[in-house]
């Protein structure tokens, strides 16, 4: 049995949600391959080599691959294919774009978004925004998976010394073409990897408000989130949402701010270690979640919590 | 051109669902069904294609039971022209609900399909990017806005990074985000007329798809509940909470 991870990365590292892709995989046993998929990524493949547990580095380097056209991406794994049982992508943007073309391809279904792996065919999942949660058995040969990353630690990014194989295939369907990026620059920790979360919602108002709550994950060295209705707003881009359509995060600390807690948001974030929700209405439900609750104006209690840090 | 959206019948957004106690799925009996937010999105956005010319003719189809008829009435009142059902009792998984609706493609031959990027039952995220697939349609999945571009369209996608914006050719399968636009409400002389409106029901037979199970769900449980809390009265005692009790601070 051998697995093949296709791997998540900026052409420049890998991303950790790689590693916690790569842990599912140990789970379900087997060796595990690495495919890099990308234009001018051999920088990544250097550093894929020395994952824990890694047998071989598989990196596909070409201009068709640029910014992972899902067509092009599928078409490439699909061929390399057949040596595995299990393909597995972390469930982000990227492995939901192009993954299902994958099992379509392959005529299999696709297992979307695991959190456990009961044995090699059985998997858990959240269904409903995380108000249930199934396990299934895939009745299918080769098992296409995504991953969801909060749930599987990451393995160790050094140790390893896996072979590194450079492939020709070049699958170039050419139906898409970028025009445009528009993506947030950041010295934060990313969202959804980092250990402390302070999110705002509808409750903060406007733009300029999020400034209280960067103060904060300033001393917290913590990365910033938002409710829909903050985003919808048009008070922070859309990579800030955290939910059942955006992401899931799963923090040592999670500080809700100005969020009443529906059922949406709390479906990305109630994994989180200790919750504390900061809001003036002492029904909302976010308290029902909250290992801390604090009924206050925002206003007030956020400058006073970053004095105090 | 003509579009082709899909709508699924789901439990409504605001209901909590629970699990049954033998643990065999969750119960929808007497549950408040209602189109799946991002197939309405996708309604929304055809009928805007119509209103402005862009598209010729709005085609809805569902997959599910009989009573999914209700949702294929509320795309005709927002303003779809007509609405095929694939009547199926049995549940469809993603592959074989793409498959039918690669068949539905070829017989229709949509400039365009819109669909949601989930729905928020089985939250796969998985249908559209299979149809793509399998038609040979380019793809552009969790779009926050298309603008039509000559023979391609230019996408916007809400990606982990921020916003992607592709020129993708058509034929093409869209699957929409919620920030595409704010669905109407239907009104009541538009409930009336959606009623005459041609519906028609066909079976995945039909087509000449087989069903197939390519997964069984052997459980279905509730989530762990978090512990109850407490509240804190000052900023003060929240700070020391994190700091001694928590010790994340
Ligand atoms: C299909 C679908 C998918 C969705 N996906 C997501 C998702 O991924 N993520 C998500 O977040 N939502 C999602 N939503 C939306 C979700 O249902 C809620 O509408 C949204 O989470 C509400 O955001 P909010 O809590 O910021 O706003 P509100 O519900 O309006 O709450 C604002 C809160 O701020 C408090 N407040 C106001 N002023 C102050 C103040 N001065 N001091 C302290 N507290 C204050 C209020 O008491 C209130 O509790 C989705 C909805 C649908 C239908």
């Amino acid at each position: 049995m051998a697995i093949l991870v296709i791997s998540e990365h900026d052409n420049a590292a890998l991303k950790p949600s790689t590693l916690n892709t790569v842990k599912a995989a140990s789970e379900i046993g087997g060796e595990i391959d690495l495919l890099i998929v990308g234009s001018g990524c051999s920088a990544v493949a250097d550093s894929a080599a020395k994952v824990a547990g890694i047998r071989k580095v598989l990196v596909a380097d070409n201009a068709a691959y640029d910014h992972e056209i899902a067509e092009n991406v599928a078409a490439l794994v699909i061929e390399l294919a057949p040596g595995y049982s299990h393909l597995l992508a972390p469930a982000t943007t990227n492995g939901k774009n192009f993954m299902p073309r994958v099992a379509a391809l392959l005529d299999v279904g696709q297992i979307s978004d695991i959190i456990k792996v009961e044995s090699p065919d059985t998997f858990v999942r959240p269904i409903y925004a995380g108000n249930a949660i199934a396990t299934v058995q895939s009745l299918d040969d080769t098992k296409v998976i995504t991953v969801r990353t909060t749930a599987f630690d990451a393995v160790a990014e050094e140790g390893g010394s896996a072979t590194v194989e450079s492939l020709s295939q070049v699958k170039d369907l050419g139906l898409s073409r970028l025009i445009s990026e528009d993506m947030a620059v950041s010295d934060r920790p990313e969202l959804t990897a980092a250990r402390v979360v302070i999110s705002g919602g509808r409750g903060m108002a406007s733009k300029e408000n999020f400034e209280l709550l960067e103060k904060v994950a300033d001393k917290l060295g913590a990365a910033i989130g938002a409710s829909r209705a903050a985003v919808d707003a048009g008070f922070v881009p859309n990579d800030m949402q955290v939910g059942q359509t955006g992401k899931i995060v799963a923090p040592e600390l999670y500080i809700a701010v100005g969020i009443s807690g529906a059922i949406q948001h709390l479906a990305g974030m109630k994994d989180s270690k200790v919750i504390v929700a900061i809001n003036k209405d002492e029904d909302a439900p976010i308290f029902q979640v909250a290992d801390y609750g604090l009924v206050a104006d925002l206003f007030e209690a956020v400058p006073e919590l970053e004095k105090s840090l | 051109m003509k579009v082709l959206v899909t709508v699924k019948r789901v439990i409504d957004y605001n209901v909590k669902v629970r699990v049954m106690s033998d643990n065999s799925d969750v119960d929808l009996k007497n549950v408040k069904m209602a189109v799946n937010p991002f197939c309405e999105i996708a309604v929304e956005q055809a009928v805007r294609m119509k209103e402005s010319g862009l598209a010729t003719e709005v085609v809805v189809v569902s997959m599910g039971p009989a009573t999914a008829q209700e949702q294929l009435r509320t795309a005709l009142a927002m303003g779809a022209d007509r609405a095929i059902l694939v009547q199926s009792d049995e549940a469809l998984e993603s592959l074989t609900v793409a498959k039918i609706l690669a068949k539905i493609v070829e017989e229709e031959q949509p400039g365009l399909v819109l669909m949601g990027k989930q729905s928020i039952d089985t939250d796969n995220n998985q249908t559209g990017q299979m149809l793509s697939a399998l038609t040979g349609m380019s793809q552009g999945a969790f779009a926050s806005a298309i603008e039509s571009d000559g023979d391609q369209l230019k996408v916007t996608r809400e990606v982990d990074g921020g916003l992607q914006t592709l020129s993708i050719k058509l034929p093409a399968v869209v699957t929409v985000d919620l920030r595409m636009n704010e669905p109407r409400y239907a009104s009541l002389p538009n409930i009336m007329k959606a009623k005459k409106k041609p519906l028609d029901t066909k079976t995945p037979a039909d087509y000449g798809v087989s069903v197939k199970a390519h997964s069984k769900v052997l459980r279905v449980e509730p989530p762990a509940e978090r512990q109850a809390g407490i509240k804190v009265g000052s900023v003060a005692e929240l700070v020391d909470k994190l700091k001694n009790e928590a010790k994340v601070i």
